[in-house]
């Protein structure tokens, strides 16, 4: 018997940028199995690029190391580049060219011939097929960023990388994209992404880590994370201001306040509180913390151990 | 269980690595030339409209003042330093624009992430650069036969000082484009080294006829070399031995690419 290798690994990576004062990423150590759908989460700044783009070999670890199906990033690099497939944060594009050009030279560089048939099924998968001959420059940001999907995913590479996909994107483009890495995952893919939408990482990933100030402060099932916290919320709208003291234990967003209750009781006293504070409440429901509660606390829990 | 029924490697066999490598370079050279061709308005069509004006200005009012070597016209002593700075200038633009677009505009990402060693960059990028520049400069040379038409004596001295030439140019190009950060960077190198030392080279001129501290100074000057071991192809007469000038450009072309290719094995700025 053989062990298969894991699809990443991160082995204490650390990474300090030459013009920074404080570590990007400071012993970072994951590993993730083939055929995941792992998701790695945290605030703007965490290291989560930090992360990817020493994955990707856009940028080197001052420590530790990196393999993609047990080829190191940088001694085994085309090994492990050619099992990499990476969607680029950034909304970049080559005004040289047309889609389908974009799309052969990228399948080009991975030395794969003969790629029309994927090339038009990826077309076909991610709604481009009727701008295959149009211009870079031509397409919205919504269908650039498709192009950005394709151009991943070209040398079907087994393992797919997706860094904050979704940021500024349509519900259709969502719908598409999900559905089909979705796919992709059943089809034996590994899938890590980055997203600051959370409820899409709720949905997507069985795995996720979370980083802050460039360490890894929780890494565990989606569902035990879910479970692990503050599992009941209490969610209201109002008008009113909230009383002072239960200021610091609750999320508002616009008219919107979550309250953390650990049970009944709790959900009682809060409800008297605000009841004495005059604090007029609309749409009363209890329902299960979600990961933005999770993340929340996680986040909370003052600087990272 | 013998070892035969252990699982397939996912990965490729080192020959199909070493093919699909190749297959990369080939699609990055043709990309590198696709793009100066889409422009080619602009890449090819430009450089050749600017020799054409400079051979008929001073052609014009030098031809009758200047003789460099006996039996040669000025016009025609200055049609292979024209072509030969169309080349030199074109393969140094090609490379160095094509990077310090892709850098600024963050599509060289797309190549970052591929398989492609440092070797096949840099294998793409000079030889696209060359072919731009032995385009612009067969251009050149064309156009110039309508105004004095000029044969070569010894064709293949031409030849290898064009590819030598290109060569140099093409490396000092990468060079430049993994340097600069800002396109007013790009233009400073290209108008502050690049510029003086072609016209000062003497691709107006033959330095012999320069005082004896210039004379000096544009030994000193690799372009120099280039430019006349390209004009003896043409005329069989030239300032320096083409030998000594074969020596140069060759080490010159060596010390650059070398160069070139270590600042692309060491990231040099662009893998951070």
């Amino acid at each position: 018997m053989s062990t298969s290798p894991n699809a990443l690994r991160f082995d204490s990576v650390s990474k300090t940028y030459a013009t920074a004062k404080t570590p990007a990423l400071e012993h970072v150590s994951l590993s993730i199995d083939q055929g995941e759908f792992f998701g790695l989460l945290g605030p703007n700044g965490a290291g989560k690029t930090s992360l990817i783009s020493i994955l990707a070999g856009l940028s080197r670890a001052s420590g530790g190391t990196v393999s993609v199906l047990g080829h190191d990033v940088v001694s085994d690099f085309a090994r492990a580049r050619r099992a990499l497939g990476i969607v680029p944060q950034e909304l970049v594009f080559d005004p040289f060219f047309s889609v389908i050009e974009t799309l052969r030279i990228q399948s080009g560089y991975f030395g794969v011939k003969g790629n029309e048939v994927w090339i038009r099924e990826l077309l076909e998968n991610l709604g481009l097929a009727d701008k295959a001959n149009a211009n870079m420059r031509q397409l919205s940001g919504g269908m650039k960023r498709r192009v950005l999907v394709a151009q991943a995913l070209v040398h079907k590479p087994p393992v797919i990388v997706l860094d904050e996909p979704t940021a500024g994107v349509d519900v259709e483009l969502r719908q598409t994209l999900w559905h089909f890495i979705a796919r992709l995952n059943r089809e034996g893919h590994t899938v890590l992404l980055t997203t600051h939408y959370l409820e899409e990482a709720e949905a997507l990933c069985g795995r996720i880590a979370m980083l802050k100030q460039g360490r890894v402060v929780a890494l565990d099932r989606t569902s035990s994370l879910l479970a692990g916290k503050a599992s009941t919320m209490l969610r209201f709208k109002t008008d009113n201001a909230l009383p002072q003291d239960l200021m610091p234990q609750a999320r508002v967003t616009g008219r919107i306040v979550q309250l953390k209750a650990h049970d009944a009781n709790e959900v009682e006293s809060l409800l008297a509180r605000l009841r004495a504070a005059q604090c007029k409440v609309e749409d009363l429901e209890i329902g299960r913390a979600d990961l933005e509660d999770v993340f929340l606390e996680i986040m909370q829990e003052g600087p990272a151990a | 269980m013998t070892a035969l029924t252990e699982e397939k490697k996912p990965t490729l066999l080192q020959h199909e690595q070493e093919n699909s490598l190749l297959a990369g370079t080939g699609t990055l050279f043709r990309k590198e030339v696709l793009r100066f061709w889409k422009v080619s308005f602009q890449t090819v069509g430009a450089p050749v409209l600017t020799a054409i004006l400079y051979l008929l200005i001073f052609g014009h009012v030098l031809e009758n003042r200047v003789q460099v070597y006996d039996n040669v016209g000025y016009t025609s002593f200055l049609i292979p330093g024209l072509v030969m700075m169309s080349v030199l200038q074109n393969s140094f633009a090609n490379a160095s624009s094509s990077l310090v677009q892709s850098k600024i505009t963050g599509n060289l990402v797309f190549l970052l992430v591929t398989p492609l060693s440092p070797l096949a960059w840099f294998t793409a990028y000079v030889g696209a650069a060359m072919v731009r520049g032995l385009v612009v400069g067969l251009g050149v040379y064309v156009a110039t036969l309508w105004f004095s038409p000029i044969g070569l004596v010894a064709p293949l001295w031409t030849l290898v000082f064009t590819l030598l030439g290109a060569c140099l140019m093409g490396s000092l190009g990468l060079i430049a484009g993994l340097w600069a950060e800002k396109f007013d960077q790009m233009a400073a190198f290209q108008n502050f080294i690049v510029m003086p030392m072609t016209f000062l080279a003497g691709v107006f001129y033959s330095v012999k006829s320069l005082p004896p501290f210039w004379l000096a100074a544009s030994h000193l000057n690799p372009f120099f070399y280039m430019i006349d071991g390209f004009r003896y192809g043409f005329f069989g007469v030239s300032d320096v031995s083409p030998w000594i000038s074969l020596g140069v450009v060759l080490m010159g072309a060596g010390v650059v690419s070398a160069v070139a290719l270590q600042l692309l094995r060491s990231g040099y700025k662009i893998r951070h």
